[in-house]
């Protein structure tokens, strides 16, 4: 049994665990920066900007996110092999001809000389980059509410002392903003959580990908034959997420409960009449 | 355009299985994706539509049983909708295919009647019961918290008119927390909405080809190397039918209101305030 759960694959199904924290540690903050660069452009002076701030925080609005994380990375990679065969290739030759996209090897991205991990890494880059645009426009949203919660009296009583609207910004209204943004980020880490199970979708070899690979029932010809074990493997990543949502669902019921005290509602209610 | 008319009396109701039964192969028209993007969105709102209506009885039911003093009714309540909202429905999907296929091919014997199973493997009664469980998990919450939320001044009002029990229940207590509910059970039929595209990315196999909106974009994007057509085609797809889902909760929300006039706000998609 130990010899079977030590087996290399699983050591990889081990390593894969690893690449969701690390796709969660990476994605966070950079979803938080388009997050911000998204609600201070809807905020802009500049029409440009705030149309611009506008289309980005509203396009998770309407359309499944599943949808962007199908879209971002083939259009990403399709955007960086062109961009490199206007400068690698010949020029006058076009990247679509008919139904095929064709660059030249020299455009190729990865070159289909790098070593594996190469093409694994750039997967994972992609995917990155496809969940920061997803999650930066779901954070804009959360940011730029945050930002509009912020009392209007504060920000009049730093212009009346004489602040330009960037000290306004940066002394007033950001530091303040967090306390209201803080429920929708927590909320956001949760959907955020769940939503890396679709890193299989664009083909990175996660914890998904390895539980259907190794539970797949296995012939004799392996050196550990078994039947279709795909159900046990996908209830231990099952209880993975429950123990990653797990730990996120106490220190929300710690803050619920805190501003629920003192309420003239059916829960404050309940605490006050059970307090001694 | 007659050629057009043509396509989507060929493709128009592919996804159910009518009409053409090989999918375009090459020289992939506009007119072509239009119409089989189109054809796939029935499943969609079939998902959607089902998973919403039972999903909002059964998100009753569990809202009361976790708002309930007996444990024995609460503490399952409880772990039903940790277990739904506390992981992906991703896993959820293939958790259930895994566990289905798992059911004697045969059928089960109940006191001399064979009981057919197989179906159940089958995307739209399988993935169909994981919607309805899933989306009845994050509703009940939703009204979990609203009955938490009820003015207790209106509860004190309903004692001083003399009800009590079903009466009170029936009368003040649910209308008023389905009031309250309500934006956020907007957001989350439209959450769920977009959801039912996960259905054949999951585990879920499209039989014979007949798959969603976004299982037949997948198709065209991977055939024509071209993102940049199907995908805004599903997508503008999706933003016409959150419009009209909105419409229509809208709707329900001016009549849950219309004893407060003005108070009936336009509902607001935020997607970031649930899940």
């Amino acid at each position: 049994m130990s010899c079977y759960l030590t087996t290399g694959n699983h050591m990889l199904f081990y390593a894969s665990f690893g690449t969701v924290l690390l796709l969660l540690a990476v994605t966070a903050p950079a979803a938080l920066l388009f997050g911000f660069g998204g609600a201070l452009a809807v905020r802009s002076r500049l029409a440009g900007l705030r149309l611009f701030g506008r289309v980005y925080t509203s396009m998770v609005r309407g359309v499944p996110d599943i949808i962007f994380f199908l879209f971002v990375p083939i259009a990403m990679d399709q955007g960086f092999e062109w961009l490199r065969s206007r400068v690698y290739c010949d020029p006058s030759v076009p990247v679509r001809q008919g139904n095929e996209f064709i660059v030249c090897a020299a455009a190729k991205l990865p070159l289909s000389t790098s070593p594996e991990w190469v093409h694994q890494a750039y997967g994972l880059f992609l995917a990155v980059i496809a969940f920061a645009v997803v999650f930066g426009a779901f954070a804009a949203n959360v940011l730029h509410g945050a930002m509009r919660a912020v009392p209007q009296a504060q920000l009049e009583t730093a212009e009346a002392y004489g602040m330009t609207p960037r000290q306004v910004s940066r002394r007033i209204l950001i530091p303040q903003m967090w306390t209201y943004a803080l429920p929708g980020l927590a909320n956001l880490w949760m959907i955020l959580i769940k939503a890396t199970p679709l890193l299989f979708v664009l083909g990175v070899e996660d914890i998904v990908y390895w539980a259907r690979e190794l539970g797949s029932a296995k012939t004799s010809a392996y050196s550990y034959p078994h039947p279709d074990w795909r159900l046990y493997y996908f209830l231990g990543v099952l209880a993975f997420y429950l123990l990653m949502t797990w730990g996120s669902e106490r220190v929300f019921d710690r803050i619920r409960t805190r501003l629920s005290r003192g309420q003239a509602t059916a829960a404050g209610e309940a605490m006050r009449k059970a307090a001694p | 355009m007659n050629q057009c008319l043509q396509t989507i009396q060929d493709y128009g109701l592919r996804a159910l299985g009518l009409g053409e039964r090989l999918l375009p192969r090459s020289e992939f028209t506009l007119c072509e994706q239009v119409t089989l993007i189109g054809s796939g969105l029935i499943w969609n709102v079939y998902f959607a539509g089902l998973a919403v209506f039972f999903g909002f009885f059964l998100a009753n039911a569990l809202a009361v049983a976790k708002a309930s003093r007996n444990g024995w009714l609460r503490k399952p309540a409880e772990w039903f909708i940790f277990l739904f909202r506390g992981s992906p429905l991703f896993i959820q999907f293939f958790l259930a295919y895994e566990i289905l296929v798992q059911l004697p091919r045969a059928g089960i014997d109940v006191l001399g009647i064979t009981i057919q199973t197989s179906w159940m493997t089958r995307a739209w009664a399988g993935a169909l019961l994981v919607l309805i469980l899933n989306t009845a998990a994050y509703s009940a919450e939703i009204f979990h918290g609203a009955l938490r939320n009820l003015p207790k001044g209106e509860l004190e009002a309903a004692e001083a008119y003399g009800m009590a029990g079903w009466t009170r229940w029936r009368r003040v207590v649910w209308p008023h927390a389905m009031r309250l509910a309500w934006p956020a059970y907007t957001n989350e039929a439209i959450f769920l909405f977009h959801a039912t595209t996960l259905v054949f990315f999951s585990g879920f196999p499209a039989f014979q080809q007949r798959g969603d909106a976004l299982y037949y974009a997948n198709y065209f994007a991977d055939k024509t190397f071209n993102p940049f057509v199907a995908y805004p085609i599903v997508a503008g797809y999706f933003v016409l039918l959150t419009l009209g889902l909105i419409a229509l909760f809208g709707l329900v929300n001016r009549r849950l209101n219309r004893h407060l006039p003005g108070a009936a706000k336009k509902i607001r998609y935020r997607p970031n305030l649930i899940r």
